[in-house]
C-alpha cells in the first residue's frame, strides 16, 4: 500500500493549477498534432518536445504524459476518419473503424475508440501502479550482465518479431547502433566516429534522429510521391453510442486491455501484436462475425483498447528498467535524459515525486481526453482537411525551429537533413524505422552495461551467461531467431503453397514498423 | 517491346537497392577503421575498451550488408512505404523533392545571417509551393504568420534562442 500513498502524493502534486494546465496543454497539443494525417505518437512527442524546454522537469514530464496519450487519441481519430494509421499499432483500428465511418457510423466508431481508450488506459495505468514497484524490486537485484541480456533481447525483438524482412530489420538496427556510437565514449572519454567535427562530440541526439527520419523523411518522401487528389474525409458530428453499441463494446474494451498491457510491459513488447490479437479474438467471439470487414464495432473497440493499454504497459520497462520497447518510448526516454533523468530502478527511489506525479498525470490525462475529445471530435475532423502542402510545409518548419532551438546552432539542421535523407532511403527500400531509433538510444546503454559486467567479472565473458535470467533470455532470443526459419523451411518442404490464412495474417502483423512514425 | 522496356526498368530499380547494401558496407568499414584508430588513454584501461563495441557493430554491418546483397541478387526487394497521401503509381517526382530539400538546406545555411523569421517564411512558402500550393498570396501570408509566430513563441514565451538576423532590434 506504500505505492498507493505515493500515488496520492503524486495526485496532490499533479492537481495543482499549474501542473493541471500543463497536462491540459499537453493533451490538447498532443491530440491536435496526433490527429494530423500520417503523424503518429512518436513523431508527435518528438516534434512537441521543444515546447517543454522552459519548464521544470516535473512540469515537462507531466506535459509529455499529456502529449503521449493525446497523440494516441489523435492517431485513432485520424485512422477512423481518414484510414491513415500514423503508427502500426493504429492499423487494426483503421481497418474496421474506417469501414464504420464510410458506412455512416463515424460517430459511434469515434465514441467506442474514445471511451475504450479511457477504460483501457485507466485499467492499464492502474496495473502500472501495481506492477511497477514489483519490477523495481526485481530490477534492483539483477546484474549488469542481465541488463545487457535484456537489451540484446529488446534489439532482437524489434528486428525479429516485427517487420516483413529480417535482413532489413537488422540493417536498420546496425545503422541505429552506428549512429549511437558517434560521440565521446562516456566511460573512457575517447572520441568515436566524430570525424574531427566538434559538434559530433556530444553524439547525435535521438530526438534529431527521430524528427529527421519521421518528420523530414516523411515530408521528403511525400514530395517524391504526393497524391495529387487528396482522399475524402468523412464529416462527423459529436460521437455517441446507443445501447446496443455499448453492449457490443464493453467486453472488447476489457479483453483489449487484458491483452494490451502485458504485451506492452514485456521488454520485447509493442502494440502491434496485442492489437492484432485483439482484432482476431473479437472477430472470433463476435455475435456478428459477418460485419467484420464491413465495419464491426467490436473490431474498433478491442484493438483501440489494446493499443492504449499497451501504451501504458510500455511505461513499465521504460520507467523501471530504462528500457524503451517502441519508437515512442525511445523518444520519451530521450526526453527524460534531456532533463537529466535516467529512468531505471533508482528513479523510483531518488525521484518518487516525479515518477508518481507522472503516473498520476496519466490518470488525469485520460480523464481530460475523454472530457475534451467527445465534444471536440468535429473540430479534430476539420484538422484532417488541412491542405497537404501546408501540412508538410508546417512539419518542415516545426522540425527546423525545434532542432535549432534545441542546440542553438545550425549543425543540428544539417544533421536533421542527413537523417531526413536516410529516412527517404529507408522508406524507399522498406527498412523499418523502429530498430534505428531503438539502436541509437539503447546502443550506448547496452555498451555501458556490458562494460560494467566485464569490469565486475574482471574481463571474463562467461559472466554474461552466469545467471539463469540471462541464459533464459538468450535462449528465448535464439528461439525467436530459429523457429520461424525452421517453420518456413518445413512448410516449404511439405507443401509448396503455404496455407493462405496463416501467411496472410503474419503479413498483417509484420507489415507494421514501416508505418511506425 | 514495351514489356522488355518494363523489365529493363524493373531490373534497374531492383538493382538500385544494392545502394543500401553499399551504404551498409561503407558504414561497416568506417566503423571498423575508426575502432582501429581509437588511441588508448589512462581511462581506457579495462576489460572492454572503446574499440570493442564499434568493431562488433562494424562486423554486424558488413554481415547484414552481405546478406542484403545476396537477398537483392536473388530477387528480394524492400517494400516501398505507402500511405494515404502517397501515390506510388505515379513516377517519382524529383523536382518537388529537390525543391523541398533545397529550401531546407537554404534555411540551414542562411538562418544565422538572415534570421529565422525570414528563412522560416522562405522554408514554408517554398515547400508549400513545391508541394503544389497555387494560391501564392495566401500561402505567403500563412508562411509569414507561422515563421514570425514561431519566432515570438520560442523566444518570448519559451525563452529559447533563435537568430533574428537582419531583423535584429526590429522584432
Amino acid at each position: 500500500m506504500d505505492s498507493l500513498t505515493l500515488l496520492m502524493e503524486g495526485f496532490a502534486a499533479a492537481l495543482t493549477p499549474t501542473y493541471l494546465m500543463f497536462a491540459l496543454i499537453g493533451v490538447l497539443l498532443g491530440t491536435a498534432v496526433g490527429v494530423l494525417p500520417g503523424i503518429g505518437p512518436a513523431m508527435t512527442v518528438a516534434l512537441l518536445l521543444p515546447l517543454t524546454f522552459s519548464l521544470d522537469a516535473t512540469g515537462a514530464i507531466i506535459m509529455f504524459a499529456g502529449i503521449y496519450y493525446g497523440g494516441m487519441y489523435g492517431g485513432s481519430t485520424a485512422s477512423i476518419l481518414l484510414n491513415t494509421p500514423g503508427e502500426a499499432s493504429a492499423m487494426m483500428t483503421a481497418i474496421e473503424g474506417n469501414k464504420m465511418a464510410k458506412a455512416g457510423r463515424a460517430a459511434q466508431a469515434l465514441a467506442t475508440a474514445a471511451i475504450g481508450s479511457f477504460v483501457a488506459g485507466t485499467i492499464a495505468t492502474g496495473l502500472l501502479v501495481l506492477v511497477a514497484p514489483l519490477v523495481v524490486d526485481f530490477a534492483i537485484s539483477i546484474t549488469p550482465a542481465d541488463y545487457f541480456a535484456l537489451m540484446v533481447v529488446a534489439f532482437g525483438a524489434v528486428t525479429l518479431v516485427l517487420g516483413s524482412s529480417r535482413i532489413r530489420g537488422f540493417a536498420s538496427l546496425g545503422i541505429g547502433l552506428f549512429i549511437g556510437l558517434i560521440g565521446i565514449d562516456g566511460s573512457t572519454g575517447q572520441e568515436r566516429l566524430t570525424f574531427g567535427l566538434p559538434h559530433l562530440m556530444d553524439g547525435v541526439n535521438v530526438i534529431v534522429v527521430a524528427v529527421g527520419i519521421f518528420a523530414l523523411g516523411e515530408a521528403l518522401w511525400i514530395a517524391l510521391h504526393l497524391r495529387r487528389n487528396p482522399p475524402g474525409i468523412i464529416p462527423v458530428g459529436r460521437p455517441w453510442m446507443d445501447k446496443s453499441d455499448w453492449k457490443r463494446s464493453w467486453k472488447p474494451w476489457l479483453r483489449g486491455a487484458a491483452l494490451g498491457f502485458p504485451f506492452g510491459a514485456m521488454p520485447a513488447g509493442g502494440a502491434e501484436i496485442p492489437t492484432y490479437l485483439s482484432y482476431v479474438t473479437e472477430r472470433k467471439l463476435s455475435k456478428h462475425p459477418e460485419e467484420f470487414g464491413k465495419g464491426a464495432i467490436e473490431g474498433v473497440a478491442g484493438p483501440e483498447a489494446a493499443n492504449n493499454a499497451s501504451a501504458a504497459g510500455v511505461l513499465v520497462p521504460l520507467l523501471t528498467l530504462g528500457l524503451p520497447t517502441s519508437a515512442t518510448a525511445a523518444v520519451l526516454l530521450a526526453a527524460f535524459q534531456q532533463y537529466g533523468i535516467q529512468p531505471g530502478p533508482l528513479l523510483f527511489e531518488n525521484e518518487p515525486g516525479l515518477v508518481w506525479g507522472l503516473i498520476a498525470s496519466l490518470f488525469i490525462g485520460n480523464v481530460l481526453l475523454l472530457g475534451l475529445n467527445l465534444p471536440l471530435a468535429p473540430l479534430w475532423a476539420k484538422l484532417l482537411r488541412i491542405p497537404r502542402p501546408y501540412l508538410y510545409a508546417g512539419i518542415l518548419v516545426f522540425a527546423a525551429v525545434g532542432a535549432y532551438a534545441a542546440d542553438g546552432s545550425s549543425m543540428g539542421l544539417y544533421l536533421l537533413l542527413v537523417m531526413g535523407l536516410l529516412g527517404v532511403i529507408m522508406r524507399r527500400y522498406g527498412l523499418p524505422v523502429v530498430p534505428v531509433i531503438i539502436g541509437v538510444i539503447l546502443g550506448p546503454l547496452a555498451e555501458l552495461q556490458l562494460r560494467r559486467a566485464m569490469q565486475l567479472s574482471g574481463g571474463d565473458p562467461s559472466a554474461l551467461v552466469a545467471s539463469n535470467l540471462s541464459i533464459g533470455l538468450y535462449i528465448l532470443l535464439g528461439l525467436a531467431f530459429v523457429v520461424p526459419l525452421v517453420l518456413r523451411w518445413r512448410s516449404a518442404r511439405s507443401q509448396p503453397a503455404v496455407d493462405a490464412p496463416v501467411s496472410d495474417s503474419e503479413e498483417k502483423v509484420s507489415a507494421g514498423p514501416e508505418h511506425d512514425r | 517491346m514495351t514489356s522488355a522496356i518494363g523489365t529493363a526498368r524493373s531490373a534497374l530499380s531492383d538493382k538500385s537497392e544494392l545502394l543500401v547494401a553499399a551504404l551498409l558496407f561503407v558504414l561497416g568499414v568506417v566503423s571498423l577503421i575508426d575502432a582501429a584508430m581509437v588511441t588508448d588513454n589512462a581511462a581506457s584501461v579495462g576489460p572492454l575498451s572503446s574499440s570493442v563495441f564499434p568493431t562488433v557493430v562494424g562486423v554486424m554491418l558488413l554481415g547484414v550488408g552481405a546478406a542484403l546483397l545476396v537477398d537483392v541478387l536473388r530477387g528480394g526487394r524492400g517494400e516501398m512505404e505507402g500511405g494515404e497521401d502517397v501515390d506510388l503509381e505515379q513516377p517519382t517526382a524529383w523536382a518537388p523533392f529537390f525543391a523541398v530539400g533545397g529550401f531546407f538546406l537554404a534555411n540551414a545555411v542562411l538562418i544565422e545571417s538572415v534570421g529565422w523569421p525570414l528563412t522560416g517564411t522562405l522554408l514554408f512558402f517554398g515547400s508549400a509551393v513545391a508541394l503544389g500550393s497555387r494560391r501564392y498570396v495566401m500561402t505567403l501570408i500563412v508562411s509569414a504568420v507561422i515563421a514570425f509566430g514561431s519566432y515570438l513563441l520560442f523566444v518570448y514565451a519559451l525563452g529559447a534562442f533563435l537568430p533574428a538576423g537582419i531583423l535584429q532590434g526590429v522584432i
